[in-house]
């Protein structure tokens, strides 16, 4: 019998470790994340909130633990009955399902913003090239950049990259989408724009995110939960109006203090 | 020992020569053509993740690298027959150039495609793209312009050292001008030619590298 709720969750870890050097980033690391829900990720730098992300996005190999994305195990497959390591073929179906935006957008710098973002529903999804034309002239229209389908990355401002590769990882349509500090690398003007269209796509409800931000007002207006991150565990986890107003632990206390009085 | 320069003569052997170097020129785009598709593959199989592959085209590499040209061609034109190989003293010539030029080229390749930053491996990841799709799709078209010119500078140094063919019977430039000393023992107006015309080609694919390096894009993503 399969309980409902287990059947539910888009993601659920279980101990999972990460070692960079001699550094636990992760140390045995527990989180359920339902689907639909949009979790935002706060915490000091070091604390294993990027590293999540790129376990989530199999850009990185825990040392030890399990990742369900979907219910579906992503770093380990079950071949003739017995569970082993997950091929490159397995993580690559698992990868599907889960899109992302990086801090530094990496947008390939010989293509047009079109071309960026048609590229992997042409090669991925096999959309042929007019049909991807159509659908990524309507998520560059989405992430307000009609007059720029043409521009290559160099002709783009930095906001103007990070809605080019918003929109090309939402034209995956993948049901659970990472946001790694995506406007920690904004010149602070663009900053207000970026977190607008993430607030957009978060009240859409379109698909499960889940963002490590250093935006508290963002964290505290558009997730339904929020998670601090301390020494590589979630040390609070609670809804944006708890965490905020009366935070449990004396170090989620200094935390917020110290990001909140800071600007 | 006189300086006698005749005008006439070297007017009346430069067709001769001309017509050679359309042999050298050959020659140099033949290997060109090998050294850059088989040094992509080296640069390819010496980053795999297997390790026996990349040790084993490392060490290729670093061997051929290690080792004369010269030493190469005859190898390839003495002992590759007692193998029952048997080619052209051109077909020879172009395979020796070529692969002698495929490490050279192979290293530079590596360099190009290091220098290609890790989050556009890992962007094409997050958007499930295959490996080997984004290798020539994503990451080759980028590490390439940056790498141009010492690729052309590499391509360069191989027809400058085309006249070792001659030493296997190529009848490229400097076999040429040989040939006209020896039927009529004068050597200061072939010779001096043949040195004339290397470095006219030499200045003009120079040039043409320069021109290529100004039109390349500066990617910055």
């Amino acid at each position: 019998m399969t309980s409902p709720t287990i059947s539910a969750l888009m993601v659920r870890t279980r101990g999972l470790r990460k070692r960079f050097g001699g550094r636990e980033v992760l140390r045995g690391l527990d989180l359920d994340v339902p689907e639909g829900q949009i979790v935002s990720i706060i915490g000091p730098s070091g604390s294993g909130k990027s590293t999540l992300l790129r376990v989530l996005m199999t850009l990185e190999r825990p040392d030890a633990g399990r990742v369900e994305i979907a219910g579906e195990p992503v770093f380990s497959e079950t071949v003739r009955g017995r569970e082993q390591p997950a091929s490159e073929a397995h993580m690559r179906r698992a990868r599907a399902r889960v899109g992302m935006v990086f801090q530094h957008f990496n947008l390939f710098p010989h293509m047009t913003a079109l071309q960026n973002v048609m590229e992997a529903p042409v090669h991925v999804l096999a959309m042929s090239k007019k049909d991807a034309h159509r659908h990524a002239t309507g998520y560059l229209e989405r992430v307000g950049l009609t007059d720029k389908l043409t521009a290559y990355p160099s002709q783009l401002s930095g906001g103007q990259k990070q809605r080019v590769a918003i929109a090309r990882a939402l034209a995956m349509r993948p049901p659970l989408m990472l946001f790694d500090e995506i406007t920690s690398a904004l010149d602070p003007e663009l900053v207000g724009g970026i977190l607008e269209l993430l607030r957009e796509l978060s009240a859409s409800r379109e698909m499960t995110m889940v963002i490590v931000t250093h935006e508290m007002t963002f964290a505290r207006e558009s997730s339904d939960r929020v998670l601090f991150f301390d020494a590589g565990l979630v040390l609070e986890d609670a809804p944006p109006g708890e965490i905020f107003t009366a935070p449990r632990h004396e170090r989620t206390r200094d935390f917020l203090r110290s990001v909140l009085q800071a600007r | 020992m006189r300086f006698d320069w005749d005008w006439a003569f070297a007017l009346r052997i430069l067709p001769t020569l001309a017509a050679a170097l359309r042999v050298t020129v050959l020659a140099t785009t033949l290997g060109s053509c090998l050294a850059l598709t088989l040094g992509l593959l080296l640069a390819v199989a010496r980053g795999s993740s297997i390790r026996l592959v990349s040790v084993a085209t490392g060490s290729a590499v670093e061997f051929v690298r290690g080792t004369p040209l010269l030493i190469q061609i005859y190898f390839l034109f003495y002992v590759m027959p007692r193998f029952g190989v048997v080619l052209s003293p051109m077909a020879t010539g172009v395979l020796a150039l070529g692969i002698h030029y495929s490490s050279y080229a192979s290293e530079v390749y590596r360099a190009g495609i290091e220098a290609v930053p890790r989050g556009q491996w890992e962007a094409a990841a997050a958007l499930s793209l295959s490996r080997s799709h984004t290798f020539f799709r994503i990451v080759l078209p980028q590490a390439i312009p940056p790498i141009v010119p010492s690729l052309g500078n590499y391509i360069v140094a191989m027809f400058k050292e085309t006249p070792l063919l001659s030493t296997i019977t190529v009848v490229e430039l400097l076999y040429t001008a040989k040939d006209i000393g020896s039927e009529t023992f004068r050597y200061l107006e072939p010779f001096t030619l043949v040195g004339v015309l290397f470095l006219a080609l030499s200045l003009i694919a120079m040039a043409g590298i320069r021109f290529v390096e100004r039109r390349l894009p500066a990617y910055s993503s």
